[in-house]
């Protein structure tokens, strides 16, 4: 579904994202794990738009996209969140997902009707909430508890019904409680949705993912079902260190 | 409620000033209701937009000199020039905001600032049309429906139907979808990307919109003034509308008429009444003081104190 081919980043001298290869199969999701300062959400950027690549190729279901604006690839079906919550903070629940839902139904250049007339909008929000498990709709974002913050995050991005997620550390900064959560709603969304699963969280990705890519000092140095890369001596040595040997 | 009683108000403001025998009032009061227009478009970008433009002098000048220009070449045709008036400012809008908006922050305020001073200086070397000393225009543009604007009691309906209706326009423009995905940049350029807006192309339009809106009403003070001077494109006209806005409500409906409105009259009360004597000469010290108070206890200005307070 997607396929990097030589994807690579620098900063002045500094090689973020170093020749990346790497498929992620229609259906599965896919692990992306590495020590801090790997360049997972370098590379996320470079998928997603918001950074250019330097050299190498993304296909999105066979279709060359690497030169696609970011906005340009949500309509096509690849879409993001963020690991540092990034919301409509002042508007309300109801009015951040009926915006997403509005990006992709139609064209938003009319001047005319009122947008609280279109019930389509706002009952499609209405609905993300409910998958997403939020009650209170007409609060504003900045109000959510932080666990409700991310699942807007994430919901935000399933509103442009996308065919390929992109989370950058959905568990980010909870406790085991929100987490147990957040990994519940990753699972349900997975059902329809081809995910790119960045995290920390060595627990939930290794239940979460049927395939995980290691990334270590920009270059992916392994790929492989989770009981494989829990095995490989080269991953163990680089990365997961003493973590899983106990 | 309210807004019948603004507009009770507003429609019989020049038969009372007439009957009172202070006319002088009525002009004055047709001042007010241009800038309130020019402060609204303002407005757009800046409350609305979170553009911060600070050139928007340029736009109000533009549409005053177009007027004045073609009026010197000989079309005093209101159906002509004010259409042209409003076309050539939007046209500057487009060129410069298809430049300024690839800047953001400070270098867009700063950009937008030069590109407004860089009209001043053209208009100012102009000869051919004034220079330094501006364009006095022969009288007011001709409708050519036998109605003449000369009278200040039809000219003054006029501005105000015409404010009415622009506002009437972005009313609706602002709960259109276009209007929430210009406020959603606002709150949030990243994630309005990320949900698959094409951000630059709203905010572009948005700029364009505003720029006309501000031609238009260049247009009418060029009209009310029979005049267009180089001091309608300086920066201080930019800052005053600024702090119209600033004083009215950033991002507030009625913030720039509010806020037009307030400050004029300020103005006026201090630097024409016997109120302060010789001391009349220094009126921008307690407007500035009163400005001062404004924003740092009416944070969201005053239509926001006064939604606050009808809460």
């Amino acid at each position: 579904m997607l396929s990097l081919k030589g994807l690579s980043k620098r900063f002045g001298g500094v090689v973020a994202v170093d020749r990346v290869t790497l498929e992620v199969r229609a259906g599965e999701v896919h692990g992306l794990i590495g020590p801090n300062g790997a360049g997972k959400t370098t590379l996320i950027h470079q998928v997603s738009g918001s950074l250019p690549a330097d050299t190498g190729e993304i296909l999105f279901e066979d279709r060359d996209i690497t030169r696609l604006a970011a906005h340009q690839r949500v309509r096509g079906g690849l879409a993001r969140s963020y690991q540092v919550t990034s919301l409509f903070r002042r508007f309300s629940v109801l009015d951040n997902l009926a915006l997403a839902v509005q990006a992709r139904s139609g064209s938003s250049f009319s001047f005319w009707r009122p947008v609280a007339a279109e019930r389509a909008l706002f009952d499609e929000a209405r609905d993300i909430a409910a998958r997403i498990n939020l009650k209170r709709v007409d609060v504003p974002a900045a109000s959510l508890s932080h666990g409700e913050q991310r699942a807007l995050e994430v919901g935000l991005a399933l509103a442009t019904r996308p065919k390929l997620l992109l989370l950058d550390e959905p568990m980010a900064g909870m406790g085991p409680e929100e987490s147990k959560r957040m990994i519940d709603l990753v699972r349900r969304v997975r059902e329809t949705v081809t995910l790119l699963l960045v995290e920390h969280d060595m627990d939930a990705v290794f239940r979460l993912a049927d395939r995980i890519s290691v990334m270590v000092n920009g270059r992916l140095i392994a790929t492989g079902a989770p009981e494989a890369i829990r095995r490989n001596d080269e991953v163990r040595k680089a990365y997961l260190g003493d973590e899983l040997a106990a | 409620m309210r807004i019948l009683l603004v507009a009770l108000v507003a429609a019989a403001f020049p038969w009372v000033m007439h009957a009172l025998g202070q006319d002088f009032y009525t002009s004055f009061a047709t001042r007010v209701l241009i800038y309130a227009m020019a402060a609204a478009s303002l407005n757009l970008v800046l409350g609305y937009g979170g553009m911060v433009s600070f050139g928007h002098a340029a736009f109000f000048g533009a549409g005053a000199y177009i007027v004045a220009i073609l009026a010197a070449e000989g079309i005093t045709s209101l159906w002509i020039a004010w259409p042209v008036a409003v076309a050539g400012a939007a046209l500057a809008a487009l060129v410069i905001g298809a430049i300024s908006l690839r800047t953001r922050g400070v270098y867009f305020i700063m950009i937008t600032l030069a590109f407004a001073q860089m009209m001043y200086y053209v208009f100012i070397s102009l000869k051919a049309y004034g220079g330094d000393d501006g364009l006095s225009l022969p009288g007011r543009s001709s409708t050519g429906l036998g109605v003449s604007l000369s009278n200040d009691f039809v000219w003054y309906y006029l501005v105000l139907a015409l404010l009415a209706l622009v506002l009437f326009l972005l009313h609706r423009l602002l709960h259109a979808r276009f209007g929430r995905v210009i406020e959603a940049i606002r709150e949030n350029e990243t994630r309005a990307t990320a949900i698959g807006y094409p951000v630059y192309r709203y905010q572009l339009l948005c700029f364009v919109i505003s720029g006309a809106v501000a031609g238009l009403a260049g247009a009418l003070i060029a009209n009310q003034t029979s005049y267009a001077g180089p001091t309608l494109l300086h920066w201080v006209q930019s800052g005053t509308l600024m702090i119209m806005v600033i004083l009215g409500g950033v991002g507030r409906f009625w913030g720039g008429p509010i806020g037009a409105a307030v400050l004029l009259v300020l103005e006026e009360v201090f630097s024409a009444s016997p109120l302060l004597g010789p001391y009349a000469l220094h009126w921008q010290l307690p407007v500035g003081l009163i400005l001062l108070a404004v924003v740092l206890f009416a944070p969201q200005g005053l239509a926001g104190a006064l939604a606050k307070r009808s809460q």
